[in-house]
């Protein structure tokens, strides 16, 4: 498996790069405005109308955008398929709402404590499957999904099929349930804002770079020294971090969790679809494909003519994606305005 | 390049956002149906309930409120079977489509989570097709259960086994879900009350299709009663399974999937399986208000040409409890209505409705009680009959 | 002991089924490298093929089977020529995403068409009674048949001339072009009869256990578990696999809660994977 994994924008993305814009500080540099401005935006939109609809709507547009840029990681980057990436969703949601229905810890403590465990088990993890190159990966993180699902299934102390249900008086301490989903809504943004940060500053670094170069031809990378065995584990482990954090945000916010719903295999999908939508390797393309995704879904859900053929129109939305915009939304404005590639990532 | 351009124009023009208005004379309730998803039987069957007592409603005139009169209307959506539809959706149904009272999912799982939503919301909502009774301990004001709770289910069944084979065996094979766990967590203390030895104890998977290894280790264990099993899909398939490999059980005794109509299917397989059922066509109930039984039944089966599970029972039964609530109240207000549901004590074409008022398990059921139902053939058909308890059976038990 | 005996020829009847299910998936990963990840809808189709069959032409239920060759050889050429033509050859991604893709559009349509009530085919067959346990009449029909079909695609692959040209694109796509063989028909070929065997799989699953549109999934991802077991490219691999995917469920369903059975099977799934890549029966490809 030595061929390409990858699809071509993401040569064409380390090419991209002109010299200066490397080496200017972060706090510098427009496109980092651009994404305080995003999570601003996310924040102040619905809190400033007292719009609960429009909130709700965001919160899910922006646990997706954590889950398309986390993602985009390890697949824009360094172009291994994660198909399993949910499983650090479901697990982070499973540990925060633990921690906080079991040992009454506070929220925030619960779910960093969740990313931080997750992203060790996924540094572990990853030492043994990323051995594996290409389609074998793939298929081995399903795998891992399907594993973890499977045992939490029969693990008792969380609720095994049936999941944990919080009981209504955690939210007491965030000042009950009203205020609580507004305190978690803006956690969640600030997630979504760093995830796009975190992504953002692994791409302009050197270990981006050497993630790119790994993904352009791994065996070359090797000999010219780059160390690819710990950038593909830590990449790993940086791509769960978040998505665990949100993932307890998430679950504490819907009361329930169960494997079903955690492990959600079809998510994880749908979150490799987000960032094909985008552009594979592009931070705003996770972000926008993420977003107009999540939007899509939302009106297919509820609009009676659409709903059963949600998926039909997803699947063919796909396929047009692969067949003929294969860098996606990004791909085709940076190929209208080639000026843009300066401003945004 | 036409292509690309149109993904471009469609992608921009991607913000829609529709909402519904709630007319002044209109009543509008939410709930979602499993139109998609293995819950689709029984989800069906209750949202056919709910309509069938809308239309009644709304043929008369609407609901009388004070002085004024409300017709009612629907909101509803798929959720197919699933958790994270259920939520987003009833955020919808409260917030956008502004409901001002709800009915629930099918099945307790997905009831658990609405319920949350609900809560969050402070919006009454009246559950069927959820017996579990931990959705009602976590701590709620305005939930109201219209089924009898999980640990009644067995009772019965273990009552009859107790009484034809007082050595019986039992296997304890369920579903991994909410409302069988429920169920056999009661079970199994009452099977123990009944000086009965459980021979096995298992729950299998939901996504289970394969029965042949667990009904294996039932014939292993040497049982001679089987009780458990889950919803239809899993239900119907363990039942067919059983016959097919011969088990041969003395009693066979599984939840919600001999009740729906559809088990007839099995044929032979099905002859002499029993099932706990929240209600029967054949019960004969005094009504404080609206129809009797028989009433209901010939109006169902009128509108849709069969005949009606406790499934669709129970919705329509909401229906005519809200109602009833809403006209003693004389108001659409929260807290009234809330009030009255909270001091209920009536008879419908259902059975008893009390919903119990202490904070720790606000909303549960404990007026109503469920019978045992038993597929038995008369003529060369399959008919369902009443088997206990006694007061209210139509046949003798089939052993 | 009896009962472990039991359970492990059970496991066996139903680990041919898995395996046939597998060899469809096997075939198309190894001649032209793409995993066919529609392979669970083809399987749903192969279901549903038989039901209408059954119900509709009247067909006695083995006798649908040759119907659902037929049909999910033309649904596999059509899904080949749509989704899978423009993206052999191409990063791993683009195969794997096109043909998920084109497993929602056909789970969608499916879904809208069928809803996702269980549908059911009654067959009615003695069962083989040993010592109080019953090994179903469908279960050993079922495995016999999954084993004749194995064998008559050994035979077409080894003994027609459209195999060895299938046999060759596998080993060479370039030098079979140089010698004259029309790759991009016999890719169609192959793919289409790929799918064809994961529809008979579907048709045959279809007389053991009711099904819904959404069952496929379930056996997709145990034909990847078989595939990886066995080995991935080769047929016979993908039986043996199968088969010994059934001896390990039934090895362990008797010590052990049912429910557990996945997690043997993903774990050992993983752990194969990391430790043989090329599967465990890792023969060169045919």
């Amino acid at each position: 498996m030595t061929a390409q994994e990858f699809s071509p924008s993401v040569a064409e993305v380390a090419a991209r790069q002109p010299a200066e814009h490397r080496r200017a500080p972060l706090w510098q540099r427009p496109f980092t405005w651009l994404i305080v401005l995003a999570g601003l935006v996310f924040a102040f939109l619905p809190a400033w109308s007292d719009n609960v609809q429009l909130r709700e709507s965001l919160s899910l547009a922006a646990v997706y955008i954590t889950l398309a840029s986390s993602l985009n990681i390890m697949l824009g980057f360094s172009g291994y398929v994660n198909f399993g990436n949910i499983v650090f969703f479901g697990l982070g949601g499973y540990i925060c709402v633990y921690l906080v229905s079991e040992w009454l810890w506070p929220l925030a403590a619960a779910a960093l404590a969740a990313g931080v465990a997750v992203s060790v088990l996924a540094l572990i993890f990853g030492l043994g499957i990323l051995r594996l190159r290409g389609a074998f990966f793939a298929l081995a993180t399903i795998g891992v999904n399907q594993a973890v699902k499977a045992f939490v299934s029969n693990f008792e102390p969380w609720g095994g099929a049936t999941g944990i249900y919080l009981s209504l008086d955690v939210y007491d301490p965030l000042g009950g349930p009203a205020q609580a989903l507004w305190i978690v809504y803006f956690l969640i943004v600030a997630v979504m804002t760093a995830s796009l940060f975190l992504s953002y500053v692994i791409k302009s670094s050197k270990f981006g770079l050497g993630l790119l170069a790994i993904g352009e031809n791994e065996d070359a990378a090797a000999v010219l020294g780059v160390h690819t065995p710990l950038y593909k584990a830590l990449a790993y482990s940086a791509s769960a971090f978040l998505p665990a954090i949100v993932g307890g945000l998430f679950f504490f916010k819907s009361g329930i969790i169960e494997p079903a719903g955690a492990f959600d295999l079809t998510v994880s999908i749908e979150a490799i679809v987000m960032v094909m939508l985008g552009g594979l390797g592009t931070v705003t393309g996770a972000a926008l494909g993420a977003f107009l995704y999540e939007e899509l879904r939302g009106v297919l859900l509820t609009t009676e003519a659409f709903s059963h053929f949600q998926l039909v129109i997803a699947g063919v939305l796909l396929l047009a994606i692969v067949r003929f915009a294969p860098g996606g939304l990004m791909g085709l404005i940076y190929r209208r305005w080639p000026r843009m590639r300066r401003l945004l990532e | 390049m036409t292509i690309p351009r149109l993904m471009l124009i469609a992608a921009a023009a991607l913000a829609t956002c529709s909402h519904t208005c709630a007319a002044d004379d209109t009543l509008t309730i939410g709930f979602t149906v499993s139109r998609t998803g293995k819950l689709n039987t029984e989800s069906t069957a209750q949202m056919r309930g709910f309509e069938l007592w809308r239309d009644e409603v709304n043929v008369r005139g609407g609901i009388a409120a004070g002085d004024k009169r409300y017709k009612v209307s629907f909101v509803s959506y798929d959720d197919e079977s699933a958790h994270p539809r259920v939520q987003q959706l009833y955020t919808r149904i409260i917030n956008q489509d502004k409901a001002q009272f709800l009915f629930s999912p099918y099945s307790s799982g997905l009831v658990a989570t609405a319920a949350i939503v609900s809560e969050q919301h402070g919006r009454i909502m009246l559950t069927t097709g959820a017996a579990e009774e931990k959705t009602y301990k976590l701590g709620n004001k305005n939930l109201f259960q219209v089924y009898s709770s999980a640990d009644l289910y067995l009772a019965g069944a273990i009552q009859v086994v107790k009484e034809l084979y007082s050595k019986a065996e039992p296997a304890l094979v369920y579903k991994d879900d909410p409302l069988s766990k429920a169920v056999l967590q009661s079970a199994r203390k009452q099977v123990a009350e009944a000086g009965l030895r459980t021979a096995l104890d298992e729950a299998y998977s939901p996504e289970t299709t394969d029965f042949g290894p667990i009904i294996n280790k039932v014939i292993s264990a040497k049982a001679d009663v089987l009780l458990g099993g889950g919803h239809y899909s899993d239900g119907a398939t363990l039942a067919r399974q059983l016959h097919d490999h011969g088990a041969r059980l003395k009693w066979v005794t599984l939840l919600v999937a001999p009740d729906s109509p559809n088990f007839a299917t099995l044929g032979d397989a099905a002859v002499g399986i029993s099932v706990p059922s929240q209600w029967e066509p054949q019960v004969s109930f005094k009504p404080d208000f609206g129809p009797t039984a028989a009433e209901f039944t010939q109006r169902f089966q009128a509108e849709y040409a069969i005949e009606p599970g406790y499934h669709a029972a129970a919705g329509y039964a909401a229906g005519l409890l809200l109602q009833h609530a809403i006209e003693e109240a004389g108001t659409l207000d929260q807290i009234k209505v809330a009030d009255v549901l909270n001091k209920m004590d009536v008879t419908t074409m259902f059975g008893r409705t009390k919903f119990s008022t202490n904070p720790r398990e606000h909303g549960l059921q404990i007026g109503h009680e469920m019978v045992l139902a038993q597929w038995q053939k008369k003529d060369g058909k399959l008919v369902k009959e009443v088997i206990w308890p006694k007061a209210a059976k139509t046949a003798d038990i089939l052993y | 002991m009896i009962g472990l005996i039991a359970s492990l020829i059970d496991g066996v009847l139903v680990g041919a089924v898995y395996g046939l299910a597998a060899m469809g998936l096997t075939l198309i990963w190894g001649v032209m490298n793409v995993i066919n990840l529609t392979h669970g809808a083809m399987i749903v189709l192969g279901m549903f093929a038989l039901y209408f069959s059954a119900s509709a032409l009247g067909l006695p239920p083995y006798g649908a089977v040759p119907v659902t060759i037929v049909i999910g050889f033309a649904v596999g050429v059509m899904v080949y020529w749509i989704a899978v033509h423009r993206v052999i050859g191409r990063p791993h991604l683009m195969s794997l995403l096109s043909t998920f893709a084109m497993n929602m559009v056909l789970i969608g349509l499916g879904t809208a068409v069928f809803s996702t009530s269980p549908y059911n085919v009654p067959v009615a067959l003695p069962g083989i009674a040993w010592r109080g346990y019953t090994f179903t009449g469908t279960h050993v029909v079922a495995a016999a048949l999954a084993l004749l079909i194995a064998g008559l695609l050994y035979l077409l692959l080894h003994r027609t001339r459209i195999g060895k040209a299938i046999r060759a694109v596998a080993a060479n796509r370039e030098a079979a072009e140089l010698n004259g063989i029309p790759t991009t028909q016999v890719l169609s070929f192959a793919f289409g009869l790929g799918v064809a065997l994961a529809a008979v799989s579907g048709a045959l699953i279809a007389t053991l256990f009711p099904f819904n549109v959404l069952s496929g999934g379930a056996y997709e991802l145990k034909s990847f578990v078989v595939t990886v077991l066995g080995a991935m490219g080769n047929p016979a691999g993908a039986l043996m696999g199968g088969v010994a995917l059934g001896l390990i469920e039934g090895a362990a369903t008797p010590f052990m809660p049912v429910s557990w059975t996945p997690v043997i099977e993903f774990v050992l799934f993983v752990a194969v994977l990391i430790s043989f890549p090329r599967g465990l029966f890792a023969f060169t490809r045919s």
